[in-house]
């Protein structure tokens, strides 16, 4: 039994069997095998080498000979690699040597190769280690492709483990079976806390080294609401967990039960919930759990989770199916949101140095008009169907906003000119996640209908930390004096313009922010399903007198660390199970 | 069969030495014979007809290689390599050539 302590970033208890999933960029875990598996992980070897020469030979072939026929030259030499039995020797020896999965007798192999041709002082030869990694690549994309194909095809329950999951592989789950979520890095706002949270399983990130300390099959315990993993527990240990487990499901249940009941405060503020959702099949929970529509629909899933671009067909029935739950509520869809993590690094020939502040978001779509504009004609084509609104994302000037409206205007003549029914008057919103868009908010309230503001890029644009970092992520704090003066500056420009305006970032799931928020004036907010029963129970709880003393109080504070403990203490004494 | 053992010694005479492409040249040429080729320099004795082993000699310009080949085409495996060495120099310039450009 071994138990590792991590970072807590959605609730509940998981025990299951281990599911190790590996990212081709990082470093392969060493993972023993059973003496009786290495005939196996040895076939698994030379499979993967049989498919990489057949890959590369296609390759090759349609390499043609010009420009001194280099490329087709570096592919020559990486096939040559590729057939030499004293390579493929090497590694197989070492499975059966030491008994490791083919994967980290590869990499190892390979990178001990690399290392010899880094040492040697000639330039020109020590550049050849990026030859060797390449090989390396290939070989693991062919070892790791058919693991990543068994995510999606899951016929157990199973807890993941990772170094760090990406947006395209959790994608690609079958979220039936996957029961909780662990992984070495991460912070609260990574990825796969967001995951995880949206549908609902608990998940505990920066674990470290987890993914070497535990093999694949391993039973696992994933506490999301302690920090806590424990590999290979003691029958003790499950049985305790098992009691909690049951605890903690009692409690989901009893707040379940206000479900019914609407979010008001006790002096009767009446407040809006809505849900943020990334499929549309989350549309259902949204409703289970008491939300009145969707405030953040996040549409770039449509290109996560599929090998070519979705049609305008598939981007209309999605919408179709989320607004068809909803009917005649609210369901914001916000525009692809794609760079930066996501999708279009992959998709880069040099992926970008600083993909945060680079091509992501709306910049890529003014970028990339064919795409916009076909996700634009199907949001506009859906939106006779209920009540649906457009929101632009990451605008950093009025100029984006303008020429994003410029080209909704495009797409609604060509809908027009082809007798296409829309909402000729559907709500225009954008979301204030930049501290440019914050600080202009007053301007940019005069051209649109609603501001949204996305706190999790705000905190780490305003605080300049990489939320996804673990070496910095504890500087990452929406608690920060600096990103609370810039929220309030935008939910006072919203008042003033009298614009509609709703939190949606990972804030406004959190229960320690929503005395703050209410206090601040927001009458909206958005956010992951699973925990909609607990923030209405607070809501309901509350005065808002209690929310205003709450800001005041704040506003005096100068230290993040001040602010973020005095808004635990006021939260633990009106809903002291949360904690 | 008779046994045949041949050996001599190349100098790499190429600008840029025996990096990734020449490598693959020389093992095509080995591997178009029976015999077992052995290469070595100073340290290390490595098969000719491993592009994984040959690689990793790291020969740079101006090393002196030590061709080993045992077999019944020893002798005309032994002269082809050389050819390819030292007369050819796998096509691409040596240092003196480089400079004219």
């Amino acid at each position: 039994m071994e138990i590792k302590k991590g970072i807590a970033v959605s609730p509940g208890i998981a025990i299951a069997k281990s599911l190790i999933i590996d990212s081709e960029d990082y470093r392969i875990p060493r993972r023993s095998i059973m003496p009786s598996q290495w005939m196996m992980e040895v076939q698994r070897t030379r499979n993967a080498f049989k498919n990489a020469i057949s890959e590369l030979t296609q390759l090759e072939s349609v390499q043609d000979a010009t420009e001194g026929g280099k490329i087709k030259d570096i592919f020559a030499v990486h096939l040559r690699f590729l057939h030499d039995r004293s390579l493929r020797k090497k590694i197989t020896d070492l499975v059966h040597s030491e008994l490791v999965t083919a994967e980290y007798a590869v990499s190892t192999t390979m990178r001990k190769i690399a290392s010899e041709f880094a040492k040697v002082e000639d330039a020109y030869m020590s550049e050849r280690a990026a030859d060797i990694y390449d090989i390396e690549r290939r070989l693991l994309r062919q070892l790791l492709g058919s693991r990543r194909e068994d995510v999606e095809h899951l016929t157990e329950e199973v807890a993941v483990v990772t170094r760090e999951l990406s947006p395209t592989q959790t994608a690609g789950f079958n979220k039936k079976f996957v029961k909780g979520i662990a992984s070495d890095a991460g912070g609260r706002t990574s990825h796969a806390a967001i995951v995880a949270r949206s549908l609902g399983i608990p998940a505990v990130v920066a674990l470290e080294d987890l993914t070497e300390t535990i093999s694949g099959g391993d039973t696992v315990i994933i506490d999301g609401n302690r920090g806590i993993v424990i590999v290979n527990p003691d029958r003790e240990t499950i049985n305790q967990y098992k009691e909690y487990s049951l605890e903690f499901a009692k409690l989901e249940h009893r707040l379940d039960a206000i479900r019914e009941k609407p979010a008001i405060t006790r002096d009767g503020v009446k407040i809006t919930l809505l849900g943020n959702i990334e499929f549309p099949d989350e549309a259902e929970m949204v409703l289970q759990k008491g939300g009145e529509g969707i405030g953040l629909y996040r549409t770039e899933f449509l290109y996560l989770n599929r090998p070519s671009e979705p049609t305008e067909d598939d981007h209309y029935q999605a919408y179709a199916e989320t607004v068809d739950v909803f009917k005649h509520r609210p369901v914001i869809i916000r525009t692809v949101d794609l760079g930066a993590d996501k999708y279009t690094q992959r998709k880069r020939f040099a992926p970008e140095p600083n993909p945060f502040l680079g091509l992501r978001s709306i910049r890529f779509c003014l970028q990339n008009l064919m795409m916009f504009k076909t996700q634009l004609h199907a949001i506009l084509r859906a939106s006779v169907l209920g009540e649906v609104k457009i929101m632009f994302p990451l605008i950093t000037n009025l100029q984006e906003l303008m020429q994003a409206k410029m080209i909704l205007r495009d797409v609604m003549e060509d809908l027009d000119e082809d007798s296409i029914a829309y909402n000729k008057n559907i709500r225009i919103g954008i979301m204030i996640e930049t501290p440019s868009a914050a600080l202009t908010a007053s301007t940019l309230a005069r051209d649109i209908d609603f501001f949204s503001i996305g706190t999790n890029d705000l905190t780490q644009y305003t605080l300049a930390v990489d939320r996804g970092n673990e070496l910095v992520s504890t500087l990452y704090s929406e608690a920060d004096p600096a990103v609370l003066r810039l929220i309030r500056t935008v939910i006072q420009d919203a008042h003033k313009a009298q614009i509609d305006l709703h939190v949606c970032g990972e804030m406004a799931s959190d229960p320690e922010y929503i005395m703050l928020l209410l206090g601040m004036g927001v009458k909206t907010i958005s956010l992951t399903p699973p925990m909609l029963p607990e923030i209405k129970q607070i809501i309901r709880s509350v005065t808002m007198e209690d929310c205003n003393k709450v800001v005041r109080k704040i506003l005096a504070m100068n230290s993040e660390r001040q602010i973020a403990s005095f808004l635990r203490d006021a939260t633990r004494k009106i809903l002291p199970e949360a904690f | 069969m008779e046994k045949v053992v041949c050996e001599t010694k190349v100098d790499i005479k190429n600008a840029d030495g025996l990096h990734m492409r020449p490598a693959m040249q020389f093992v095509d040429v080995a591997n178009r014979f029976e015999c077992d080729i052995t290469v070595s320099n100073d340290e290390n004795s490595v098969d000719g007809k491993s592009i994984m082993q040959m690689s990793m000699l790291a020969a740079t310009y101006g090393t002196k290689l030590k061709i080993r080949a045992e077999g019944a085409d020893a002798q005309q495996a032994v002269n082809a390599l050389r050819k390819l060495v030292e007369e050819e120099h796998f096509d691409e310039p040596t240092p003196s050539e480089q400079k004219k450009r």
